[in-house]
């Protein structure tokens, strides 16, 4: 076997890329494993004693992997690619990184997933949601989830964890012949008094009719039946109810499992993020995590990097929020909008192949609630012009819009912007986000991304 | 003066940031003292009449099919409007479904309208990507984003809105993009496409004016410094990374 040789170069090259401070060996010996040994990754899948669990989502799959993570860490020792290296190279560059692990835990790319699945033979499948995302890069949306059901198709085994407020989720579950473990919200009270512009998946796969909702909570998420046909939300398996949010400090629910109930807080606000933790709680009770201790794993749970992260910076402070698509700008913003609207925000928006070279996105986001309380908004990144129109056609005054594409220059005028203890709002883009963590830690404010303890 | 904006199905072809487009003819028809007013014409809903601009936006596929038939039935309204003078911008999915027909993969055609002389047959690969005209009717440029799978052929003696100098284009060889007749604009382009070319929103403003007031309308400059912005890094996105054949 050649496959022992391979890995330690590999490994080797993650220790140098590290050193080189060149993206943290997140993806390069990955990729220099799959091209030496395309198979090396389902070897090294089929070492995992536990196996492998993977995690998919156009919004929240970091944040869910992230969750489980810190929910199944205390009884498995785990091979989790928490650095957000989410293609087949960084399932493998993690995989080296972690020859002892017991069980895999997968953050995956929408469009990688196929590949990945079929790689890894999961024992497990959790699907969060689909929205629109980066048209020019996965295709229309009808499009992955087809591939997502070939995937499943091929990984009949894997016990699937399903969002069915999602209806597309929905009827992949419906035609899932493997194990299956719904989950959603169950509590009417959170419904949003209607679908939001950027909601996808409006009319039913089945006959063309609109979906109706008796509640609908993120985007299309939610409660829905078809009004055409007898298409409905199944039944949840895992729920959370009684929901209450507490602004921007978080919200607490009743975490209602076939293995029992629990009370859970959790320190990351808005309905998105219950969507995380019931996703991650459904995941780790079919792993036999008791109730009890997801809820208590959940509660000491902090933000996965960049997503809802706040940095002190002397006697000033950074909340960051990633933006990446409208469906999750949507729910940044409405989490902002808990609290006092900040009257300062700096806005960074690139169009690298990460963020999706087709910025057409931002025109689609609900910006204008958040309009309303600026005095001042520095946009910034490679199409901070184009930003610059968003808010001016949004009814932003021209006059209080500052143009500053340098990232590092903008930063600074946002905090020079802020008072002596306050937050600056930052909304980046993925790129954007991370060349922003970048300065911040070179600065000696955060850690780097992949040095980010689990 | 009061303009009528007829917006073809927003549930279903309101893809690419269709609103943008929408949101800057309101914003720049107000700075100029008239009112825009939208209403959203839906399936099964009857073609209003008195609409100065209609805009029908982009779908997915799926989204494209479930409107075509009603599409269809609008079709003879349509018509008659556009014969009167009524002004139309169709982008992307719109834009083919304003053409003669459209023919998918499978060979099976969705009948278009016939508002503008062209027809679309689905292809293999998608073109994707920044793209940069040179409108030379007009001796100016349009930069915008396309994603679409269909080639867009327009028949002899049609008129392109653009010639392309970035990008891939109606068919992605021709060297063409979008279609004009009269008052009726069609394009792939979509970003969307009025914010970061003014010239063309106050093109289609006008037109629409002129449908309103029965003559020509002048319209005063404005400023549009962010709008020459955004429009320059969008071209040089164009020249730099805009889809080759």
């Amino acid at each position: 076997m050649l496959l022992r040789l391979e890995l330690l170069t590999a490994r080797l090259v993650a220790g140098v890329s590290r050193l080189a401070r060149r993206g943290g060996g997140t993806t390069i010996p990955g990729k220099l494993v799959s091209k030496v040994h395309p198979g090396a990754v389902d070897q090294l899948a089929a070492r995992l004693p536990q196996g492998a669990v993977i995690v998919s989502a156009t919004n929240g799959k970091t944040t869910t992997a992230a969750m489980s993570a810190h929910i199944l860490e205390d009884r498995f020792t785990l091979a989790h690619n928490s650095s957000g290296a989410n293609l087949v190279s960084g399932v493998a560059s993690t995989l080296l990184a972690t020859p002892h692990a017991e069980l895999g835990l997968f953050e995956v790319d929408e469009g990688a997933l196929p590949e990945v699945a079929r790689r890894l033979q999961p024992r497990a499948v959790l699907l969060g949601n689909l929205f629109r995302d980066q048209l020019d890069r996965y295709g229309e949306l009808e499009l992955v989830a087809e591939r997502w059901r070939e995937a499943l198709v091929a990984t009949s085994e894997a016990l699937l964890v399903v969002n069915v407020d999602d209806p597309l989720l929905g009827e992949l579950a419906r035609d899932y012949d493997g194990p299956l473990r719904t989950f959603g919200i169950d509590d009417r009270t959170q419904a949003r008094p209607s679908l939001q512009h950027a909601a996808d998946s409006k009319f039913c796969v089945v006959c063309g009719r609109p979906y109706l909702y008796t509640a609908a909570y993120v985007g299309h998420l939610g409660e829905w039946r078809c009004g055409g046909c007898d298409r409905s939300r199944l039944s949840l398996d895992v729920a959370a109810r009684a929901i209450e949010l507490h602004g921007i400090d978080g919200s607490s629910f009743t975490l209602a499992t076939p293995e029992g109930s629990a009370r859970v807080r959790l320190r990351l606000p808005g309905l998105y993020n219950v969507y995380n933790a019931v996703g991650a709680a459904a995941l780790a009770g079919a792993l036999e995590v008791p109730v009890a201790e997801i809820a208590a794993a959940l509660e000491s749970f902090t933000a996965a990097f960049g997503r809802f992260e706040r940095i002190a910076i002397g006697d000033r402070g950074v909340l960051m929020l990633l933006v990446k698509n409208p469906a999750g700008a949507n729910e940044a913003v409405r989490t902002l909008l808990e609290a006092e609207p900040p009257p300062v925000a700096v806005v960074a928006l690139n169009d690298e192949i990460a963020d999706g070279r087709d910025v057409s996105w931002i025109w689609d986001v609900d910006f204008e609630p958040l309009l309303a309380g600026l005095d001042r908004v520095v946009v910034s990144g490679g199409r901070a012009a184009e930003l610059a129109l968003r808010f001016a056609y949004g009814g932003l005054e021209r006059a209080k819009i500052e143009v500053v594409p340098d990232l590092e220059r903008a930063l600074d005028r946002g905090l020079e912007l802020v008072r002596p203890g306050d937050e600056l709002v930052v909304l980046p883009t993925y790129t954007a986000m991370l060349a922003l963590r970048g300065i911040l830690a070179r600065r000696g404010h955060v850690r780097e991304f992949w040095e980010r303890a689990a | 003066m009061k303009l009528t904006v007829g917006h073809l199905y927003p549930e279903y072809l309101n893809i690419y940031a269709d609103r943008g487009n929408i949101a800057v003819l309101r914003e720049r028809a107000r700075a100029r003292g008239h009112e825009v007013e939208v209403t959203g014409i839906g399936v099964g809903h009857a073609v209003p009449e008195a609409i100065d601009l209609f805009y029908v936006g982009g779908g997915q596929d799926r989204e494209q099919a479930l409107v075509a038939t009603d599409l269809e039935r609008k079709g003879e309204a349509l018509r008659v409007a556009v014969a009167g003078g009524a002004a139309m911008l169709a982008v992307c999915g719109g834009y083919q479904l304003i053409g003669r027909f459209y023919r998918d993969r499978a060979g099976a055609e969705l009948p278009g309208i016939g508002l503008l002389p062209l027809h679309t047959i689905a292809g293999e690969r998608r073109m994707i990507g920044d793209v940069l005209l040179d409108c030379e009717w007009v001796g100016k440029t349009l930069a915008g984003f396309e994603n679409h799978a269909g080639r867009t052929y327009l028949e002899p003696g049609a008129e392109p809105l653009g010639r392309v100098l970035a990008g891939f284009g109606n068919d992605g060889k021709s060297g063409y993009e979008g279609c004009r007749d009269g008052r009726v604009y069609g394009t792939y382009l979509h970003g969307p496409l009025l914010p970061r070319n003014p010239w063309f929103a106050d093109r289609v403003l006008a037109d629409a004016l002129a449908h309103r007031a029965g003559e020509e309308v002048e319209l005063t400059p404005l400023p549009d410094e962010l709008e020459a912005a955004a429009h320059e890094v969008s071209a040089a996105r164009a020249r730099s990374r805009g889809g080759r054949y």
